[in-house]
C-alpha cells in the first residue's frame, strides 16, 4: 500500500476550518481502517421539547419544519400516529391523495440526491454544472422529473415546501379530480423521463464488491411501503410498528448531535432506498422491474453505492403509481374525518425518501401533547455509515489519498444524509497511528 | 460586480434550519442563472462541492443563529459580503426553533438527550439581524420563490426593493376566499401576519398560523382580543400567537406582557 505517503499529504489546517462542522474521522492502523467516527453536525433543535402542551392538531406542520426535503414524511407521520390515537382512519380519497403528494415528495428528493449530488460521485464531476455540459438530457430530465414531482405536492398541499393541505383525518379541503389533471396531460412524456433516468444510472460505473448487511425497512402487503407497513428486515424478522423501539437501542454519542440507533443485538441497519427495494422488489410495478432485469439487475443489491439504482428505481416506480391513483381516485364527500378528542398513545412509521421515519406521541384528554419521540431515517444509518467504511477499508486504502477520500465521501453519501450535510459536512481525516 | 468577467459572486450559506429555503433557492437555480446570466455561484455546498472563498457580492443566509459556531460565522459572512439577504423566517426571525426560547433551557435539552451536557448550542435561536446588519430580509417558511427572485433581480439592477408588507387579510381579499373567522369560527393570524404567500391556509379553509412573519405595524393586541371572543382561553390564545415566527420583535413584545 502506498498510502503513508498519500495520505500525510492531506492538508490538516484545511480541515481543520471545517470541524466545527463536523467531518468522517478515518484512523489507520497497520495498513488496515481501525476506527471510523461519523460526525454529521447539525444544530440541535430540539422539536421533541417544544411540542409538549401544544395541540395535537399542529403536530404535522410543526414537525414537517423538521426537513425541508421531506417535510410530507412529518406530516404523515405525525398524522398517522395521532389518527391511531383517536381511533379514526383517513378515508380511501384522502389516502389516495397522501400518497399522491407523498410520491411526488419522493421523485423531488430522490432525484435531487441522484442526479445532482449522488451522479457527480460516478462521473467524476463536482457539480451538476459539470454533469450538463457532457449529458445534456439526463439533466434535462432531471429536473422536469422534480419540477413533476414538485408539481404533485403543490397541487394537493398547496406549495412544495411545508404545504399547507394536509392535517390529522385527512386534508383541509376536497381536491377535485380536474385539479390533479394537469398531472397527467403529458404523462407519457413524464413515464419516458422516468424509463430514461433510470437506463442512464444503470450505466453508471458502480463498485461491485458485495459485503453482508442488515436491511431493515416497511414491508407491503399488496403495495410497494410507502403509507404503511409492518416492519421487516434481511434476518427474517417482521413486527408492528409499534414495537420498534423494542426492537432497536439508542446511544448518544459525544461526537454528534444526532442520536445513534441500532438493533437490539448491537448490529447497525441500513433502512432507506436500498432496503426497500431489497425487502419489496416483488412489489414494484413490472415496467420498472422489466428495465433493471433488462440490464440484468436482480435484488439483493449488495452494496450501499448501489443505493443510487433504489433510488432511481423508486423515481420511475414512484412516476407510475402517482398515474394509477389518479385514475383511481374519486372525490370523497368530506375532507377530513373528525374525532373526539381523548388522551392516549401512539406510534407509526412511515418511509420518508431516505427510509423508515417513527413518531410517537402521548396526549392528554385535551388534546394536549404531553410526549413526543420523532427518530429520523439519518438517525438510523449513523451507525451502518460508520461500519460500512470499516467494510469497503480495503477498497479505500487501495486509493491514491485524493481517490480515497472521495470514496469515504461518496460511501456517506450512499445513504443520502440529510441534504445540508451531504456535501458539505463531509470531510475526511485520515490519522495515522 | 468582482466575480468572473464581472459577474456578481453569490454564496449561500446554511445555519440552523431545515433547508427548506435552500429548496427554494435550488428551484431558482434554473431560472436565475439563464434568466440573468450574470450570476457566478461562487459558494453554495448543497448544489456544489466547489466552495469558492469570499469576497462575496451577495450573501443569502438560510437559518437562525443558534451555535457558538455560527454566531463566529455570521460576523465572518458580513466581513465578506456587500450584501446580506436573511431568507426566511428562521434567519429573519428565529424560526420555529426559536419556541425553544420561552422555555427553560436546561429542561430542554434534558427532554430530547440523555447527556445534556454535551449539547453544544446557545441558549436561543435568534435572528441573523441580531449579530450583524441585515441588507434585505426576507419572510416565510419557507422564503416565496417570487420574492426570492425579485428581491435578487433588484439587488443586481441595484434598486432599493420593496415588497407588500400589508396583512394577509388584504392578500385574502383580494383572492376571494371566504373569512375563515366569519365562516367556521376559526382563529386566523391573517390580520397580524405580512402578504406573500397567496394567503394559502385561508383557500384551504384553515387559518392562518403565522409563517410569514408580522405586517409592519401589526395590532397582536386586538387579535387576541378576537380570539377570546371567539372562545378562547388566554392560555390558548397565547399558544395560537406564539408559532413559527414567536420571536420577531412585535410578537414577542406582545407575548412577553400578555403572558404576565
Ligand atoms: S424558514 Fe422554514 S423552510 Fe426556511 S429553513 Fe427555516 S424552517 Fe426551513
Ligand atoms: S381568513 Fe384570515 S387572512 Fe383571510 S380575511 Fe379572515 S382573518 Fe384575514
Ligand atoms: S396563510 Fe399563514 S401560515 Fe399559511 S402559508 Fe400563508 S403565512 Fe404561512
Amino acid at each position: 500500500m502506498s498510502g503513508k505517503e498519500d495520505y500525510s499529504e492531506i492538508k490538516v489546517e484545511q480541515l481543520a476550518r471545517v470541524e466545527g462542522e463536523g467531518g468522517v474521522w478515518v484512523k489507520v492502523k497497520d495498513g488496515k481502517i481501525d476506527y471510523v467516527e461519523v460526525n454529521i453536525f447539525e444544530p440541535p433543535r430540539f422539536f421533541e421539547a417544544f411540542l409538549k402542551g401544544r395541540s395535537y392538531l399542529e403536530a404535522p406542520d410543526l414537525t414537517a419544519r423538521i426537513c425541508g426535503i421531506c417535510p410530507l414524511a412529518y406530516v404523515m407521520a405525525a398524522s398517522r400516529a395521532m389518527e391511531k390515537i383517536l381511533g379514526i382512519k383517513a378515508s380511501d380519497a384522502a389516502n389516495k391523495l397522501r400518497k399522491i403528494a407523498f410520491y411526488g415528495e419522493w421523485i423531488e428528493s430522490h432525484v435531487l440526491h441522484f442526479a445532482f449530488l449522488h451522479a457527480p460521485d460516478f462521473l467524476g464531476k463536482h457539480s451538476i454544472f459539470e454533469i450538463a455540459k457532457e449529458y445534456p438530457q439526463f439533466v434535462k430530465d432531471a429536473i422536469a422529473a422534480r419540477n413533476w414531482g414538485n408539481r404533485a405536492i403543490e397541487i394537493i398541499g398547496g406549495r412544495p415546501v411545508h404545504p399547507v393541505g394536509f392535517r390529522v383525518g385527512g386534508l383541509h379541503r376536497i381536491i377535485r379530480k380536474r385539479e390533479l389533471e394537469p398531472l397527467l396531460r403529458n404523462f407519457d412524456e413524464v413515464k419516458k423521463i422516468g424509463k430514461r433516468l433510470l437506463e442512464f444510472v444503470l450505466k453508471l460505473p458502480i463498485p461491485e464488491i458485495s459485503y453482508d448487511m442488515v436491511f431493515m425497512s416497511l414491508k407491503g402487503e399488496k403495495e410497494y411501503p410507502i403509507l404503511e407497513g409492518v416492519v421487516a428486515n434481511n434476518l427474517g424478522e417482521e413486527f408492528p410498528e409499534d414495537e420498534f423501539e423494542e426492537h432497536t437501542i439508542v446511544e448518544q454519542k459525544r461526537y454528534s448531535n444526532a442520536l445513534h440507533y441500532r438493533l437490539k443485538n448491537g448490529k447497525p441497519y441500513i433502512t432507506g432506498p436500498l432496503a426497500r427495494f431489497n425487502l419489496n422488489y416483488e412489489l414494484l410495478s413490472p415496467e420498472v422491474r422489466d428495465v433493471l432485469e433488462e440490464f440484468g439487475f436482480k435484488p439483493p443489491l449488495r452494496n450501499t453505492y448501489q443505493s443510487i439504482i433504489a433510488r432511481a428505481a423508486e423515481t420511475y416506480h414512484a412516476i407510475l403509481e402517482i398515474g394509477r391513483l389518479i385514475e383511481e381516485y374519486r372525490e370523497p364527500n368530506r375532507a377530513y374525518e373528525e374525532a373526539e378528542v381523548k388522551a392516549g398513545e401512539a406510534m407509526a412509521i412511515v418511509e420518508a425518501p431516505r427510509g423508515m421515519l417513527y413518531h410517537r406521541y402521548r396526549i392528554s384528554d385535551e388534546g394536549k401533547i404531553l410526549y413526543a419521540n420523532i427518530v429520523p431515517p439519518t438517525a438510523q444509518n449513523y451507525a451502518a455509515m460508520e461500519e460500512d467504511i470499516l467494510k469497503v477499508g480495503d477498497l479505500i486504502l487501495k486509493q491514491p489519498k485524493e481517490k480515497a477520500q472521495k470514496l469515504v465521501e461518496t460511501t456517506i453519501r450512499n445513504y443520502d444524509p440529510c441534504i445540508s450535510c451531504s456535501v458539505h459536512m463531509i470531510r475526511l481525516k485520515i490519522i495515522e497511528e | 460586480m468582482s466575480g468572473e468577467n464581472g459577474k456578481v459572486r453569490l454564496a449561500v450559506f446554511k445555519l440552523t434550519s431545515c433547508s427548506g429555503c435552500q429548496q427554494q433557492i435550488v428551484d431558482l437555480g434554473e431560472q436565475l442563472l439563464t434568466l440573468l446570466d450574470r450570476v457566478e455561484v461562487a459558494y453554495f455546498l448543497e448544489a456544489s462541492s466547489d466552495a469558492k472563498p469570499g469576497p462575496y457580492d451577495v450573501a443569502l443566509i438560510e437559518g437562525s443563529v443558534s451555535t457558538p459556531h455560527e454566531e463566529k460565522l455570521v460576523k465572518n459572512i458580513r466581513e465578506n459580503s456587500k450584501i446580506v439577504v436573511s431568507v426566511g423566517s428562521c434567519a429573519t426571525y428565529g424560526g420555529i426553533q426559536a419556541l425553544r426560547n420561552w422555555m427553560k433551557f436546561e429542561e430542554v435539552k434534558k427532554t430530547v438527550y440523555e447527556k445534556p451536557e454535551w449539547v453544544e448550542a446557545l441558549e436561543k435561536s435568534r435572528p441573523v439581524s441580531d449579530f450583524i446588519k441585515v441588507d434585505y430580509a426576507i419572510g416565510g417558511c419557507p422564503a416565496n420563490k417570487l420574492q426570492l427572485l425579485s428581491t435578487l433581480k433588484q439587488i443586481l439592477i441595484g434598486r432599493r426593493i420593496y415588497h407588500r408588507e400589508e396583512s394577509l387579510c388584504q392578500e385574502c381579499k383580494r383572492k376571494g376566499n371566504v373569512c375563515v373567522v366569519v365562516a367556521k369560527g376559526e382563529p386566523c393570524l391573517g390580520p397580524i401576519i405580512k402578504e406573500g404567500c397567496g394567503a394559502l391556509c385561508p383557500s384551504y379553509r384553515r387559518g392562518c398560523y403565522g409563517c410569514f412573519g408580522p405586517m409592519i405595524d401589526p395590532k397582536p393586541n386586538a387579535l387576541a382580543r378576537r380570539f377570546e371572543d371567539l372562545g378562547l382561553s388566554r392560555e390558548e390564545t397565547a399558544l395560537r400567537i406564539r408559532n413559527i415566527t414567536s420571536w420577531s420583535e412585535p410578537v414577542r413584545r406582545f407575548l412577553e406582557s400578555y403572558e404576565r
